[in-house]
């Protein structure tokens, strides 16, 4: 996904000259070559998050559009405030660009782990938020991103899916389990171990790249009593959504992600999602036993 | 006249001292003396108030090449106002210079008005940040003034208005070291210092931004001509940095 991100937006750089790029070191390398050709719109500040939003809020005063880029803790915890203030408050907007979503890092700790920036994304108004599943979903989502003038949160990951699902966001039915089954909403990379877990059970499962805006009127045209969210970020991040959506329906619903303890371990990535139980295995425990009333 | 101003205090200042001791009162011959009489409405202010105010009329009346009819020009000049607090007389000022109604000078912080304690540049003509929060207005600042060079707007200048206080903040630092060491050479910055840092700044204000390779005047920030000169002073290769210092507390 990184590499599909420099490649796009190396081609943006070139196409259009409202683009702007600002980094603060992570991947500067890879974008030395669009450095050399475009030196006052790709900004590398150095180590200094802060800086590198508030340098984005200056750009879309003037008029141009930025992709800010870093690893995910840094670019949205670290500079919480400068994108309420520097971005939202100033009514400028910017496309963010993370790497290193959840526990793709593991093995470096808990410095670079970010299971909270989604939902600290969704603190702020009138954002999108988007997570694809898959490498070649990247380069549509970040153009249609960029080609806007709000603002938006691209997340990308070393985890994704078998095969690429595109889409515009909207929420698409991939397994129809019939009517009154269950349904399992997965987002982004989760929809693998999503359809794998649920294999042998009555739920129906629908994938999204795009938790924001959440398709809320395609959540109500597929779901019944039951309803499953897999999230690869906090788990619940997008509860309030779903029931706010569904607020005028009698319902049931179990929100899966990532936990808010901290392991204090290491390993892999797909260490940590069995870990969190979002592997095959452990979602369909969670499923099941949400479900064990309706199978009995 | 002077006490020992906080960054409590200073957060504060902006607001009415509710009974407190006024300090630094305005001239009365002052020519937006009767514009911030409006704003006060019998209440009295804290006095940063008072100890921007020579700063924001030479900005306004000699330097800035902005006007009301050119708010949304490409080719102006931006005025920054990071220390958001200081709004008394950036309100002023700007009702003077024909930006905003005089009308709106009666009603600050009212349930109508488009005038908080701090600027909204959403609500406010020619407010060009939104401001309140100390440390955000120097890199906004650095971003304008690359996104203008960006553009091939090579005469506009961005002047980004600061406290010493406000410096306590580490992400000016941030922007210091990167506008300096760059040579973002339509960057000025302006300090008002009133010794107002609760740990100063030991070596004086300008050294920070000379090291990273800023040029600096350091000048009475009551001194108009003084002023004007520091603020005419850069050399349109590296960033600039002009120290206006005022009476401690002021």
């Amino acid at each position: 996904m990184r590499d599909t991100f420099i490649d796009t937006t190396t081609a943006l750089l070139a196409e259009d000259p409202r683009t702007a790029l600002v980094l603060a070191d992570i991947s500067a390398a890879a974008f030395a070559p669009a450095a050399a050709r475009h030196p006052d719109r790709v900004l590398n500040v150095g180590i200094r998050e802060q800086l590198m939003v508030g340098v984005a809020g200056g750009l879309a005063l003037t008029g141009l559009r930025p992709i800010v880029h870093s690893y995910a803790p840094f670019l949205v915890e670290r500079a919480y405030e400068q994108l309420k203030l520097d971005l939202d408050h100033q009514g400028a907007g910017a496309v963010l660009v993370s790497v290193g979503a959840s526990y793709d890092r593991a093995a470096a700790g808990r410095t670079h782990l970010s299971p909270a920036d989604v939902a600290l994304i969704d603190t702020l108004h009138d954002w999108a938020v988007h997570v694809p599943g898959h490498p070649a979903e990247v380069a549509g989502l970040l153009r249609a991103a960029v080609g806007t003038d709000t603002s938006a949160y691209l997340r990308l990951s070393v985890l994704h899916n078998d095969r690429t699902r595109g889409g515009d966001g909207a929420l698409q039915l991939v397994r129809d389990a019939g009517p009154g089954a269950a349904l399992l909403v997965a987002v982004g990379p989760t929809l693998d171990a999503a359809l794998a877990g649920v294999t042998d059970l009555p739920v129906t499962v629908a994938y999204t790249n795009r938790p924001r805006p959440f398709d809320v009127a395609g959540l109500r045209a597929l779901a019944g009593r039951d309803v499953i969210l897999v999230e690869p970020y906090l788990a619940g991040t997008s509860s309030r959504v779903v029931t706010a959506a569904l607020a005028d329906r009698a319902h049931r619903l179990l929100t899966l992600g990532v936990g808010r303890q901290e392991l204090r371990r290491y390993g892999s990535a797909d260490d940590h999602t069995r870990w969190h139980g979002l592997d095959a295995a452990g979602l369909r425990r969670s499923v099941a036993d949400f479900l064990s009333p309706a199978l009995v | 006249m002077s006490s020992l101003a906080t960054t409590t205090t200073l957060a504060e200042a902006a607001a009415p001292l509710d009974g407190r001791r006024p300090m630094s009162p305005l001239d009365g011959h002052h020519p937006v003396a009767p514009l911030l009489e409006r704003i006060r409405a019998g209440r009295d202010f804290g006095a940063n108030v008072y100890s921007t105010l020579d700063v924001l009329r030479v900005l306004y009346n000699r330097i800035l090449r902005v006007s009301p009819d050119t708010v949304d020009d490409p080719e102006r000049d931006r005025f920054l106002l990071s220390k958001g607090h200081a709004v008394a007389g950036y309100y002023a000022v700007l009702a003077a210079k024909g930006f905003i109604p005089l009308a709106w000078l009666d009603d600050q912080g009212g349930p109508t008005s488009r005038l908080g304690d701090h600027p909204d540049r959403l609500l406010v003509p020619g407010v060009e940040i939104g401001s309140g929060s100390l440390g955000h207005g120097l890199g906004l600042g650095v971003g304008t003034a690359l996104g203008l060079r960006a553009q091939d707007l090579l005469d506009p200048r961005v002047y980004v208005l600061l406290g010493d206080a406000e410096l306590d903040e580490g992400s000016n630092h941030e922007a210091i070291a990167y506008a300096g060491v760059t040579g973002l050479a339509n960057l000025t910055a302006i300090v008002v210092d009133n010794s107002s840092a609760t740990h100063g700044w030991p070596g004086g204000v300008a050294a920070r931004f000379t090291v990273n390779g800023w040029t600096a005047a350091t000048v009475d920030g009551r001194d108009q001509e003084a002023l004007h000169r520091a603020l005419t002073g850069h050399d349109n290769h590296r960033p600039h940095v002009v120290v206006a210092v005022v009476d401690s507390g002021e």
